[in-house]
């Protein structure tokens, strides 16, 4: 059923839009002059791990807050499980589980005390709420820290703990804010699998948040890219890559050989703009062209009797992807101005 | 490359125009989740729970027991000794509360709850709110299937159940000693008496419980809330007489040859003033109740006394009820207020800082 959008892979067929989990029209935050979010267009469809990326301060909590009717739209409106979030508050958190960013629960409760009081706001039963929470603690990996005081824990035990905690209510819908943010690589991977097991094994929607793409593209169907309150793209990673295609990229080529034959082998390459010699590394050179070289050069090159013994990009795909959309939408501030 | 944001959206990703009334999706599946009718009666059982097990009760309950027993024992030779003379009269066992013995420096269980009662309310308010959001547990909370004032109305809750906890046990410890040492029994008058002034009591500490979660709700800091809720005590209760005595001589002033109306118009005015004051409004409301020979408070007796006019009575309950009646009104809307100030302002702040 679940179609898992990686770089590799070509898009699934769009699924009917009855299907949104989450849906706002025109949403719009704006505190005085400052416009947090701006005409925010979102459809996320149920059963999808949604990334919402951004850097810090690009309105993303903003967004989750009026998504949870915990902050009022300016304009515009938001549909979360069928409900209006504004009109019907308690409808939407009955059904929806937050993890908040830099999460905090009472220090001087255990960490299942802190669960059971959740499970009370949500009028759960002492004796179900109690079987739920030994599973969810166990399914984070917490069942031996549960009867343990949660000023005791570490970042990324209460990082688990917040994950449990928003599973409480038994949710049909997940909103996390950060849920990687100031946890350690083996916390990250560690929750990140934990958020994709969840998502494929009990078919929750998963709406999250994150400044960091290279962590959490693995676990996204489909991101937007947020900025400054709007969306600069959104669609799965391999159309968003794809968008950027006819850009010029640079490839870092190790070849053997005099210099000067090298050289001009290289430039007589079709396609290839530039060509440097690497001034740390004798045997490197660095050659600039447009995406298709990438495709051609090291068959153009063995032609040519030279043996290529290193091939890579220069950069990285995401982190070209981000640092895109962000220069595109200075671009875009620079024309207004 | 000024590509507008809105045509990288694509096709399919437009938001259907329909409106979106359909079925919830995905119910939760837990058959007992149902949202509690009653969310601040959570809220206040955990922090009820939070309250009782405190170290600051422990604190408190120690503080007052201390004063209350050492007021006590400073009223108790006084009663004692009148206790025989006054045998079947009633009004002798609230006297144990109200009357602070001649020459005496320790002041009476009342005046004690009205001078250290206020620290009662302002310890279970003065992170209320602002301890949610600097332990970052506040958005949590709020997102939870619950109204937003159910967090603010079941911490209070929490907190006026805690105080009259305290309270309560305090004064039967009081009781006790009266039973116990002095073998005097109350009277039902003495009784009722004892309840009215342990209403109002409760009125005047939700005062400071209410101002002292204000200020946790205002004040981002908890310390400084604290300092905040403990300044206002300390002017009311300290500063508040050599106030209320600048602003009404500068108001209605007392020449050196000062007619008899001038006089009354100045300790008049400062009366009113002094009123605006829960500890005047407590102190008048407690001597009504607690001393049955309390007829007013103001400023006539002092003129009757010197006529000599004045009838020396026991007043009936009903009286002394009617006497304390504006002072309790007044307290508990300033109680009410407070609290609806702290209320609007929690319900229209931001989740986030």
């Amino acid at each position: 059923m679940r179609k898992r959008g990686r770089l590799v892979r070509h898009a699934a067929p769009e699924p009917a839009e009855t299907d949104l989990a989450i849906q706002t029209h025109g949403l719009t935050k704006t505190y005085g002059d400052l416009v947090a979010v701006d005409k925010l267009n979102l459809a996320i469809r149920t059963g999808e791990v949604f990334g919402l990326l951004g850097p810090n301060g690009a309105g993303k909590t903003t967004t989750i807050l009026m998504l949870l009717g915990l902050s009022e739209p300016t304009h515009g409106r938001a549909s979360v499980a069928g409900f209006d979030p504004t009109r019907q508050p308690l409808e939407v958190k009955r059904r929806v589980g937050y993890l908040p960013d830099d999460v905090g629960f009472y220090g001087e409760m255990t960490g299942a005390e802190n669960l059971r009081y959740t499970a009370a706001l949500n009028g759960i039963e002492r004796r179900a709420a109690n079987d739920r929470i030994g599973l969810l603690l166990e399914q984070v990996g917490l069942a031996d820290a549960a009867e343990r005081r949660v000023e005791q824990y570490s970042r990324g035990m209460r990082q688990r703990l917040g994950l449990a905690d928003a599973l409480v209510k038994d949710p049909s819908i997940l909103i996390l804010d950060e849920p990687t943010a100031s946890i350690d690589p083996a916390g990250v991977t560690e929750v990140l699998a934990l958020i994709q097991s969840l998502a494929r094994d009990s078919g929750v929607t998963v709406l999250l948040s994150s400044h960091l793409l290279h962590q959490v593209h693995q676990v996204c169907d489909r991101v937007a890219i947020f900025n400054a309150g709007r969306i600069l793209a959104q669609g799965r990673m391999s159309q968003l890559a794809a968008e950027l295609a006819g850009d010029e990229l640079e490839l870092e080529v190790g070849l053997d050989g005099p210099p000067d034959q090298v050289e001009a082998a290289l430039r007589a390459s079709p396609g290839v703009v530039d060509v440097r010699a690497d001034p740390h590394d004798p045997g490197l050179w660095l050659v600039t062209g447009p995406q298709s070289i990438r495709a051609h050069l090291a068959v153009d090159l063995a032609a040519r009797g030279l043996g290529v013994r290193h091939l890579r990009r220069v950069g990285d795909e995401l982190d070209e992807i981000y640092q895109r959309y962000f220069s595109r939408d200075e671009g875009d501030h620079g024309n207004a101005a | 490359m000024a590509t507008p944001p809105d045509a990288l959206v694509l096709a399919g990703d437009a938001p259907s125009p329909e409106p979106s009334d359909t079925p919830a999706r995905g119910t939760p599946r837990l058959a007992s989740a149902r949202p509690p009718r009653l969310g601040w009666r959570v809220v206040a059982v955990k922090e009820f729970g939070d309250g009782i097990l405190s170290i600051r009760l422990f604190i408190l309950i120690a503080l007052l027991g201390l004063a209350a027993v050492g007021a006590i024992y400073s009223t108790a030779s006084f009663v004692g000794q009148n206790a025989q003379a006054a045998s079947g009269t009633s009004g002798l066992f609230v006297l144990l509360f109200s009357h602070q013995a001649t020459g005496s420096q320790v002041p009476s269980f009342a005046a004690l709850v009205g001078l250290l009662g206020p620290l009662l309310g302002i310890a279970f308010g003065f992170d209320a709110i602002n301890g949610e959001r600097s332990e970052r547990t506040l958005p949590r909370l709020v997102s939870q299937p619950i109204h937003r004032d159910a967090v603010i109305i079941g911490k209070f809750a929490a907190g006026l159940t805690v105080i009259g906890l305290v309270l309560l046990a305090i004064t039967l410890i009081v009781s006790g000693i009266a039973f116990l040492v002095l073998g005097i029994s109350p009277s039902p008058d003495d009784l009722a008496r004892v309840g009215a002034w342990f209403v109002v009591t409760l009125a005047y500490l939700g005062f400071w419980l209410a101002f002292a979660m204000l200020c946790s709700v205002v004040v981002r800091r908890s310390a400084t809330s604290a300092l905040a809720a403990i300044a206002l005590w300390i002017v009311l209760t300290i500063f508040s007489a050599l106030l209320v005595g600048i602003v009404a001589s500068y108001v209605a002033p007392v020449p050196a040859n000062a007619t008899l109306d001038q006089q009354i118009a100045n300790a008049q005015l400062q009366l009113d003033l002094a009123r605006v004051s829960p500890g005047t409004l407590y102190s008048e409301a407690a001597a009504y109740l607690l001393d049955p020979t309390v007829q007013t408070v103001g400023i006539v007796p002092i003129a009757q006394q010197t006529d000599q006019r004045a009838i020396p009575s026991i007043l009936p309950l009903d009286q002394s009820l009617l006497l304390a009646w504006p002072q309790a009104v007044a307290l508990l809307s300033l109680t009410v207020v407070c609290f609806g100030a702290g209320y609007v302002g929690f319900m229209r702040q931001e989740v986030r800082a």
